[in-house]
């Protein structure tokens, strides 16, 4: 059972990945992408991560997808890209090089640490499957006791991206005609 | 105690046992149905109630009272011509209905049906020898279920709106996404506070917990998250007076004008069935859901009826009255304006919602120290009114920013 959840979750991720990349429509691309989020939702549930998998449902399907859409929509490019056009020349055999590269260092990674693949995992934490709020709760005490300092900081980061952006939209006088 | 309740009806769990299998398959059926129904006669009960309100008469020829004027015209439109625009982007434009309506029928889900609360029984009633609940699921995440769900549910409604290649749906969408993605935040605030008080996330522990009038969350998190969960509930859900997604008058019919036939239906299904959810969501988290109405020890007992039963009834009941609020809201308020939609949602709603918790949250810790309650409240209010006072300042300023650029709002 276990194996038929994480090969059907690991096809709607790999296929929501693929299509990311490949369709040309960006509103089609940020649906794919929505479906690579659920297969990881999908995981997160089979590995007992239940808190894990609502909150990436939440956040990354429910508002930073929505989020994508809305500029998409509002900018209007939601025509279908002229994929033969390059941009920035060159650009294409760069990333060909850099996608080879990244996945010689992923293959790498794997074959050293070859060892520890076969050997079996610690189990399940049961306190955290026993009781379903356990698992919130073991969360909440680590991000909020050990991790507190890189909790704060990491909102602070949003924070100065939020004003950065508000700054950044905001109309300045010499721009503004409305007079 | 919480592994017994875990694990119930252990679908997929060591051998696959016939019993468990039966019972989800029925409840599974049985919530289906039951959504259906409720949706075909919720529609006309605010038919009949607005004509009621409005000196009118309402649907009166299809059956008895006009009850079956949603089954004729749900027959109608299978039977209408389905048009697919010629500029739409066809997939999207198919797919779109089926995201509105299955969020609807999942989130039904996670609400308790009926049971028997009372005596610690925590809702559990057997059949054929097993115990089980009367709802569908308890999923550890409980109320965050709902919750992606609603997050989940604004898809169907962009893309529909997106995928019709025209300006007013477009507009309508466009609207649709900002004013749910900025009231979910709300939404999730006050839920918050409700989370807090009952200490658990499953809907059936929160049930659990709201055994009297004075244990319910309505009075345990002091009636403002209510509010606050009722009035972004009402915007998640475009119902009156928060409808500008189809506000008619200006565009035409909003995300859905451009769907015909079934596909219309569909979307017209989803939006009723979020209604009969969303409130029997508001009486789950605020008014004891199945629980029946109790003062102290004395409970208001429905004689002749078994307390498993009951707990159907007094839920039926409370959900109606939320039913009768959101139609009442329909045919009394007049919509708001889209700068005062935003208004009332990030500069009243949100902060509100933090503050209310912030004020919880000092009052539990406090109680914990054993610090005098009534200096904490005092203390919380202070700097509550102090936050509060540098947010409407700093809305001056940008105010007066924006008159000295030129502006005109």
């Amino acid at each position: 059972m276990e194996l038929f959840v994480f090969v059907v979750a690991a096809a709607m991720v790999l296929a929501g990945a693929v299509g990311v990349v490949t369709r040309s429509n960006p509103v089609h691309a940020a649906m794919s992408l929505v479906l690579t989020l659920f297969g990881i939702a999908v995981m997160f549930v089979a590995h007992n991560a239940h808190f894990l998998a609502a909150v990436q449902v939440i956040v990354y399907a429910g508002a930073i997808v929505v989020l994508f859409l809305f500029v998409i929509m509002l900018l209007g490019v939601d025509k279908a890209e002229d994929l033969s056009v390059e941009p920035i020349t060159n650009q294409r055999p760069l990333a060909a090089i850099i996608g080879v590269g990244i996945s010689a260092i992923v293959i790498a990674a794997i074959i050293s640490s070859r060892a520890g693949l076969g050997a079996s995992g610690q189990g399940v934490n049961q306190t955290t499957v026993d009781s379903p709020d356990a698992n919130i709760r073991q969360l909440a005490r680590v991000i909020f006791s050990d991790n507190v300092f890189a909790f704060e900081i990491t909102s602070v980061l949003l924070l100065v991206a939020v004003i950065g952006t508000v700054v950044m939209a905001r109309k300045t006088k010499s721009v503004g005609t409305g007079k | 105690m919480n592994s017994v309740i875990f694990a119930i009806d252990p679908l997929l769990e060591g051998n696959v046992l016939w019993t468990p299998l039966l019972i989800v398959l029925v409840k599974v059926l049985l919530v289906f149905v039951v959504g259906l129904v409720a949706t075909m006669l919720m529609v006309w009960f605010e038919r009949k109630v607005i004509a009621g309100m409005q000196n009118r008469v309402g649907p009166n020829k299809a059956g008895p009272w006009g009850i079956l004027q949603t089954l004729a015209d749900g027959i109608k439109l299978f039977f209408k011509e389905d048009l697919i625009p010629e500029r739409s982007d066809r997939f999207m434009f198919r797919l779109a209905p089926y995201l509105a309506l299955v969020p609807a029928f999942l989130a039904f889900a996670i609400i308790p049906l009926g049971g028997d609360f009372r005596d610690g029984k925590g809702g559990l009633v057997t059949l054929f020898g097993h115990q089980t609940r009367l709802q569908l699921a308890d999923p550890p995440v409980g109320v965050l279920f709902a919750l992606a769900i609603s997050s989940i549910a604004v898809y169907g409604i962009m893309l529909a709106g997106w995928s019709s290649g025209s300006k007013y749906p477009l507009l309508g969408a466009v609207r649709a996404s900002a004013q749910m993605v900025s009231y979910e935040a709300a939404l999730g605030l006050s839920l918050g506070a409700v989370l807090l008080v009952s200490g658990t996330l499953s809907t059936a522990g929160i049930v659990n917990m709201q055994s009297s009038i004075g244990n319910w969350n309505i009075v345990a998190t002091g009636f403002v998250p209510f509010v606050i969960f009722l009035i972004a509930a009402t915007a998640e859900l475009n119902r009156p007076p928060f409808d500008l997604v189809e506000a008619e008058q200006e565009l035409v019919g909003g995300f859905n004008t451009e769907y015909s036939s079934i596909r219309f239906a569909l979307f017209f299904l989803a939006e009723f069935m979020n209604t009969v959810t969303m409130s029997a969501l508001i009486v789950t988290l605020f008014f004891g859901g199945p629980q029946p109405i109790s003062i102290g020890s004395t409970t208001l007992d429905i004689p002749f009826i078994p307390n498993a039963i009951e707990g159907t009834v007094w839920l039926l009941l409370k959900v109606l009255v939320f039913l009768y609020i959101y139609v009442w809201f329909r045919a009394t308020l007049p919509r708001f304006r889209y700068d005062q939609l935003m208004d009332l949602g990030w500069k009243i709603l949100i902060p509100g919602s933090l503050g209310w918790f912030m004020l919880l949250a000092a009052q539990r810790v406090g109680r914990d120290a054993g610090w005098d309650q009534i200096v904490v409240t005092l203390v919380t209010a202070i700097v509550l009114v102090c936050g509060y006072g540098l947010l409407l300042a700093a809305q001056h300023v940008s105010r007066a920013n924006r008159e000295k650029d030129g502006a005109s709002f």
